[in-house]
């Protein structure tokens, strides 16, 4: 190109002006940015929820007392009480515990991933990949049961997006909408992180020499954990 | 830490018992223990709110808090971001702290709302 040129870089992951600007490669950027953006949509989603679940009038007796009706919002732990196998007793907000358990493990899982991707340890990241993915995957199939029993109902009455047994429309609208939006992440992610999977067995990683892609891809991960947190938080227990 | 600077094809396999990968460990497992305790506390405050006659606004200024401390948590030692540089902390944190603007606008809206709609 110019006769100037003496150093070329050897790497392919040295940006043009040959310096990582803020000490990070380019994808780790673009992922940090990337999840920024996220953030928003997720913050837009949950302050809606915010919005209208003020815009209701809150139950005001006793908890014991309460009633579904379209005249207040519902209390998450009268609406949230199944667990699998367990039918008949009421076990309010026990499921959605095991759920949050499931992915804060797949979180350490996938950043004992990374910590072995530092040291090129491929078989270790195999493994924890391996942990990873099958805890995105069980938690994935808790919230289709989840879903299943909130959809079913009481009593024949079911819910959907214009009418549901709980409390106002919105409510199950909103239910629909956030969990739902949630799981797609964690299904997106489940899928990225059986992609890193595969091409770590396939050495793709080794022979490159490093194991960032994992430390991006895990970046996403970490994020949908993070906003199952808030979603936690603000749907089951406030 | 820094995985960019290898460029042999021949990637050399560290032992996982080398000071720095101990405490790596070390650190992951601690924020893990972290963050179930919070979420168990979590669970026992949802469940004794109601029979200890809780105030409502106490219960949910406790949750929002532990739900921070999470957070900082997940983003600080899961996602690194702790010890990234400075530039790229900022770059994240401060477009982040608009939020807050956006949901004391709307919870104030939807406030307003109920009046609207049920007065």
């Amino acid at each position: 190109m110019s006769a100037t040129a003496t150093v070329i870089s050897p790497s392919n992951d040295i940006w043009g002006g040959g310096v990582e600007p803020l000490n990070a490669s380019y994808g780790k950027l673009m992922m940090w940015f990337f999840l920024v953006s996220d953030a928003f949509t997720f913050s837009a989603l949950l302050i809606t929820y915010g919005l209208i679940r003020y815009s209701f009038p809150g139950y005001q007796g006793e908890v014991e007392n309460f009633v579904f009706s379209v005249a207040h919002w519902p209390i998450p732990e009268k609406v949230f009480t199944h667990f699998p196998f367990l039918h008949g007793i009421e076990l309010p907000l026990a499921f959605v515990g095991l759920m949050t358990f499931i992915l804060i493990m797949s979180s350490v899982t996938m950043v004992l991933a990374v910590e072995a991707g530092h040291r090129n340890d491929k078989f270790a990241v195999q493994k924890w990949m391996l942990w990873t993915i099958l805890g995105g995957v069980c938690f994935l199939g808790s919230q289709a049961w989840e879903w299943s029993i909130f959809i079913e109902g009481i009593d024949g009455w079911h819910a959907n997006l214009k009418d549901n047994p709980y409390g106002p429309p919105a409510f199950a609208d909103l239910f629909f909408f956030v969990t739902g939006f949630h799981g797609t992440h964690v299904l997106s992610g489940v899928v990225l992180n059986i992609l890193i999977y595969y091409n770590t067995v396939m050495g793709v990683y080794e022979r490159r020499g490093h194991y960032e892609m994992v430390e991006k891809v895990g970046l996403y991960w970490h994020f949908v954990d993070l906003v199952w947190v808030f979603v936690f938080t603000f749907f089951y227990l406030v | 830490m820094s995985s960019s600077q290898s460029t042999s094809l021949e990637s050399v396999v560290i032992s996982d018992q080398t000071p720095d990968s101990i405490a790596q460990r070390k650190t992951i497992w601690i924020t893990f223990y972290i963050l179930l305790a919070i979420t168990a506390f979590e669970f026992v405050i949802a469940f004794v709110k109601g029979p200890a006659g809780l105030p409502k606004l106490l219960v949910i200024t406790v949750f929002v808090t532990l739900t921070l401390v999470k957070a900082f948590y997940i983003v600080a030692e899961f996602m690194h971001l702790k010890h990234e540089a400075k530039g790229l902390i900022m770059s994240v944190v401060i477009p982040i702290t608009f939020i807050i603007w956006l949901l004391v606008a709307l919870l104030t809206e939807g406030g307003s709302m109920i009046t609207r709609w049920f007065h």
